[in-house]
């Protein structure tokens, strides 16, 4: 890709970023919310972190593949549950999806 | 890990504990980042270009998409326009994140652009409101590895070697899996998480990526009901 392309689209990829993190601390300046929205944040981080989960282990552009990687991910997940670290686990899921394809 | 500090009165003190608390995360960031930069100069930005990209955009999800499109033989509108959509879970991460900001417009959109996963999730109380600069301080480890890890893998690639022989896209979801661990102590928060997943792989085939995981945040919905009681 061109120089001039390649900077385009680290500006615009910046310039979409910001303005998508910015919208929801600017839209909601200074506003009372509701009480019932507390209990709804509160549960976006497992509703969206089980979704990415999934997602980045699963999906395949837009069809779904199980891969060497699902199963590194799937014993580090193993490891995770019986206390590793997560740096060690994340050895471990690259770790093992790299000797499953390797073999 | 630690938890946020809510009774310690000095942002300096919360910074810290947030950098503490994000330090396995920012390893764990600042190897994926040695694979985004080995993987943005195969499909052909300079090093420079990489690295500034790392910089400057600092979502890993999204500059991973972008330059997947480009890989592909994809336009830089498309490119942009999977950022954007990978990016959509940070609008209600900021709704989330918003009544926990003070300042006027201005301040408020600058405090909203530290926003990453592991700094948002390490940084939400039980109660639904948000220790901002625990959150600053995580973001400010990850940030720090994130950049330094795309100079290496955009200086060193060729010392690396392919990030798919060494399994290094395995290491997102493993990272998504360490933070989630910590999120579903609850009954309900486990019902909420299964939901959310259940959702974004229904979607997966029918919605372009990005998209999944937005409505996935619908299921957090099952706390109107909770606080209706």
């Amino acid at each position: 890709m061109s120089t001039g392309a390649a900077w385009a689209l680290v500006g615009l990829c910046a310039v979409v970023t910001a303005a998508i993190k910015a919208a929801g601390p600017v839209a909601l300046g200074g506003r009372e919310l509701p009480a019932w929205f507390n209990g709804v944040i509160s549960l976006m981080a497992p509703a969206l972190l089980a979704a990415l989960v999934c997602v980045s282990a699963l999906a395949d552009g837009d069809h779904l593949a199980v891969g060497a990687d699902t199963a590194g991910v799937a014993v580090a997940g193993l490891a995770l549950w019986r206390g590793v670290s997560i740096v060690a686990a994340v050895i471990i899921a690259a770790a093992v999806t790299a000797l499953l394809r390797a073999v | 890990m630690s938890e946020p500090a809510p009774d310690d009165p000095t942002p300096r003190a919360h910074f810290v504990a947030g950098v503490r608390a994000a330090i396995p995360f920012a390893v764990a960031g600042g190897i994926l980042s040695l694979s985004f930069g080995v993987l943005a100069r195969e499909v052909g930005l300079s090093a420079i270009a990489a690295i500034a990209m790392s910089a400057v955009v600092f979502a890993g999800s999204a500059q991973f998409a972008a330059i997947a499109i480009i890989g592909a033989g994809g336009g830089i509108g498309a490119a942009v326009g999977a950022a954007a959509l990978m990016n959509s879970r940070f609008l209600p991460m900021g709704v989330a994140f918003a009544p926990s900001l003070p300042g006027g417009p201005l301040a408020r959109a600058a405090q909203g652009q530290p926003v990453v996963d592991a700094s948002w999730a390490l940084a939400l109380r039980e109660d639904g409101s948000f220790d901002r600069w625990y959150l600053f301080g995580a973001s400010a480890a990850q940030y720090a590895t994130w950049v330094s890890g795309t100079i290496a893998g955009a200086l060193g690639g060729d010392l690396l070697g392919d990030p798919e022989k060494l399994g290094l896209d395995a290491i997102y979801p493993t990272f998504f899996l360490a933070l989630l661990g910590a999120e579903v102590r609850s009954g309900r928060a486990k019902g909420v998480a299964a939901a959310g997943a259940l959702i974004a792989l229904v979607l997966v085939p029918l919605a372009p990526p990005g998209i999944p995981v937005l409505v996935a945040s619908l299921a957090a919905l099952a706390g109107v009901r909770e606080r209706a009681r």
